[in-house]
């Protein structure tokens, strides 16, 4: 017991200040390719090295009309190696709650208002969790055919270095008592039904987040015989959260965003 | 090319029994064409006299070449170092084929499989019943050539399997899943329990089918090695690694020394931070909460350590065929061996927490036994193997990446219960730091990546790794334009779950989880 209490103590408090601070990424993280348009000359050899069509052409006669939805990149920065204008930054909190919001062009760069501002989103986070005192939000995880690789993440969450409780965050054991469901995976035909009872055993006002490129679009498994190709095929979807996988901070950051939009659904319901 | 010459001996002996055509794919790597009669004679023949393990087991759909299905036999000479693959055809209009089961209880789940997906029929499998496709999926056989990828099916009506009966006085059924309590992957556990002790389990899986071995014949090779990633999660780069390996022999190249080592490097750390999540998660699972907080901070250290030498928490995209996609500079390297030395002491000490508490260790002994002549009889590879008393390693019986340039010194335990899993665990991290260390003090400089340009049409190869869990076999065989006409994924969890049923025996509900955990198996890797 002594042992115990000693090596806790000299641990020392190990919990990350995000959001107050920048999440601690690595220079050497690859998240959100970032296209510059200005300079893209020809975009064809990275929409054809991309393994889930995350960057298309969409218009054939223009070679530089690229679009990256970054619901099914898996980050693995291969376009970045074809093509000289698209740079691998470590941008990873890319969450949105709408999909529309995690496809890029030309025109238009939407997810450039979630553009890291540490300050203004750990204000908003602040904000949206001082709001909510006195209550907290309960997930239910469910892992509708993922590699495991985002439920490392996921309980990655859990860690006392994430302590995702903090926020008044739990995850708990049944449907029964949970506010969001968070899904993993491209949803095999297998889980399917599993899925939806799930959804059903939860009471209203409910939310659920798709957690991870397979979860937002099918990632690499795309929509095939044994899979439907993402969790809005089967449920109405709050927040997306893109990454293969998604690390801890941008889950957490995809949940906060989830939580605000709880919180202005409530009056109706 | 001729084979090794510890596996010539095996030869002139199988070949002065049994009629056979020979074809040397590699000097390890040897292939046995047999006629369906003398199967089962050729494959008892390699098991008990030259102590070959039957590791994989699958089937390929010729009919296109020569009207045929072809099924494998792969079989492992741990002490000779190669590998045996005893080829059958199949007849492509009436597919039957003689069960090996009843031999070979190892290969059950693989048998049957190969009974879903290219519907042959295996004769006399002792439980032909559906496995790899559930109940409600109508007569279809995806991974025929003539399958459609894209083929849209109705959806899944509700499970109509029918579980075995257990009866008695005082039996019921705890039915569990495939949507768990925790954060974990889809399974249904089915336990017959007479009181608290469980009498008999019933696994059912591939919940998480997600056609992958499908998939890899309709990607160009570099995006499969991105699948390969995708197979199960927390093997990521073990199962990148073994398809590289395999695409990498199919075309006769050699990864540069460099690339070997970061390659070697990668896989331990893998290693490291997945054997260092279970034995926090075993502690959690006998309420040891305070183990699991540290066991959790340590992972997390490195998973960051994972980021900053490949760009990803769990190494993806790290790897190529040919080689590695990012060098290391000084710094990167020298920050891997400082964050392991720091790494090493807090484990010792949250070790020591574990095995100075001995209420933990009270539930963790004599639980979920799996004796080593049921680990031998069904085959149990890897980790779990090891704890009862599997003396096998691909690290150290077939060197791949750089482990021919470093001793490995593989833990081995007979007793089979939960608390030997766990030691083998804690064994094998203080290994791979020493490993590691081992490597990053001459890590060679040089390239990282050959080109492999074109890969060479109709050929076959077998990849292999030891992963964290045990061994992982990618078999392809290459197709015109950089592609696969098939590609085989074998993750040691599909030999190994079995194990669990029998581990369970006896043992209380409240200790499932602890017993499953010490396993730590790969649904996404049986599933695919």
């Amino acid at each position: 017991m002594f042992k115990i209490l000693r090596k806790s103590f000299e641990t020392g408090i190990v919990t990350n200040d995000f959001p107050k601070a920048p999440a601690p990424i690595s220079r050497f993280a690859r998240g959100k390719p970032e296209i510059d348009f200005a300079r893209m000359r020809n975009g064809e050899e990275a929409a054809k090295i991309c393994p889930t069509q995350a960057i298309t052409i969409t218009n054939p006669a223009d070679a530089r009309s690229l679009a990256l939805d970054l619901g099914k990149c898996i980050f693995c920065g291969l376009c970045a190696e074809a093509s000289p204008a698209i740079r691998i930054t470590n941008q990873c909190q890319l969450a949105s709650t709408d999909r529309d919001a995690l496809k890029i062009t030309d025109i238009l760069d939407s997810n450039d208002s979630n553009q890291t501002d540490y300050e203004a989103l750990g204000g908003r986070a602040r904000t949206v969790i001082q709001k909510m005192f006195g209550r907290s939000l309960h997930i239910r995880e469910v892992d509708a055919g993922s590699c495991n690789g985002c439920e490392i993440e996921v309980v990655g969450l859990t860690s006392p270095i994430y302590d995702i409780e903090r926020f008044g965050v739990h995850f708990v054991a049944s449907p029964r008592h949970a506010d969001m469901l968070l899904v993993t995976g491209p949803v095999t035909r297998n889980m399917e039904l599993a899925l939806r009872k799930t959804y059903a055993a939860m009471p209203a006002p409910r939310l659920v987040a798709a957690a991870g490129a397979c979860a937002c679009s099918g990632g690499i498994f795309g929509a095939n015989y044994a899979t439907v190709g993402g969790v809005d095929k089967i449920l109405p979807v709050d927040v997306y959260i893109p990454g293969c996988p998604p690390n801890p901070t941008a889950l957490l950051h995809g949940v906060l965003l989830a939580m605000g939009r709880l919180r202005s659904r409530r009056p109706s319901v | 090319m001729n084979p090794l010459s510890s596996l010539q001996n095996v030869l002139n002996d199988v070949s002065k029994r049994y009629h056979i055509a020979v074809r040397v794919g590699r000097t390890d790597e040897i292939y046995l064409r047999a006629n369906a009669d003398v199967v089962p004679g050729l494959c008892a023949f390699l098991h008990r006299k030259w102590n070959g393990r039957l590791v994989n087991v699958f089937a390929e759909d010729r009919r296109a070449q020569n009207g045929k299905y072809t099924v494998y036999y792969q079989f492992a000479l741990d002490d000779l170092h190669g590998f045996f693959f005893v080829e059958v055809e199949v007849d492509g209009k009436k597919p039957e084929l003689l069960s090996l089961t009843n031999a070979f209880p190892s290969i059950n789940w693989q048998e049957r499989e190969i009974q879903d997906w290219f519907g042959i029929n295996l004769v006399g499998h002792p439980n032909s019943r559906r496995c790899a496709l559930h109940d409600d999926w109508p007569d279809i056989h995806p991974m025929r050539q003539d399958f459609d990828l894209r083929t849209k099916l109705p959806p899944f009506s509700g499970e109509r399997h029918h579980f075995r009966k257990v009866e008695g006085e005082g039996v019921f059924q705890v039915p569990v899943g495939p949507v768990h309590a925790g954060i974990i992957e889809p399974g249904h556990f089915l336990f017959s329990v007479a009181g608290e002790p469980i009498l008999y389990l019933q696994i059912r899986l591939f919940y998480t089918h997600k056609a992958t071995e499908k998939l890899f014949e309709n990607m160009p090779v570099d995006h499969c090695v991105r699948l390969a990633e995708s197979i199960s999660g927390d093997s990521s780069f073990a199962h990148a690694t073994a398809f590289c390996h395999a695409v990498e022999r199919s075309a006769n190249i050699e990864v540069p020394e460099r690339a070997r080592v970061m390659r070697s490097i990668c896989l331990e750390l893998e290693r490291i931070y997945n054997h260092i999540a279970d034995i926090g998660a075993i502690a959690t699972d006998v309420a040891f909460a305070v183990a699991n907080a540290h066991a959790m901070r340590l992972k997390e250290t490195v998973l960051r350590l994972n980021e900053q030498l490949s760009g990803n928490r769990l190494l993806r995209g790290m790897i190529c065929p040919g080689g590695v996609r990012f060098d290391w500079t000084g710094d990167q390297a020298k920050a891997a061996s400082t964050v392991l030395n720091q790494l090493r002491p807090d484990f010792e000490e949250m070790v020591d927490l574990i095995q100075a508490s001995a209420s933990t260790r009270d539930r963790l002994e004599t639980t979920g036994t799996l004796s080593p002549q049921i680990a031998h009889d069904l085959g149990i590879v890897g980790l779990a193997g090891r704890a009862s008393g599997f003396n096998h390693d691909l690290r150290r019986d077939f060197p791949h990446a750089a482990y021919g340039a470093v001793q490995v010194n593989v833990p081995v335990y007979t007793v089979g219960d939960v608390y030997h899993r766990m030691l083998v665990r804690i064994d094998e991290v203080r290994e791979s730091i020493r490993v590691i260390q081992h490597l990053l003090a001459r890590l060679p400089s040089g390239a990282i990546r050959v080109k492999i340009g074109e890969l060479p049409t109709d050929a076959t190869a077998l990849g292999f790794v030891e992963g964290w869990r045990g061994e992982i076999y990618h078999w392809i065989r290459t197709t015109s334009g950089n592609r696969l006409s098939r590609c085989r994924v074998k993750d040691p969890s599909v030999q190994n779950w079995p194990a669990m049923t029998e581990a369970v025996q006896g043992n209380i509900i409240p200790d499932f989880p602890v017993i499953n955990k010490s396993f730590n198996l790969s649904y996404s890797g049986t599933d695919r």
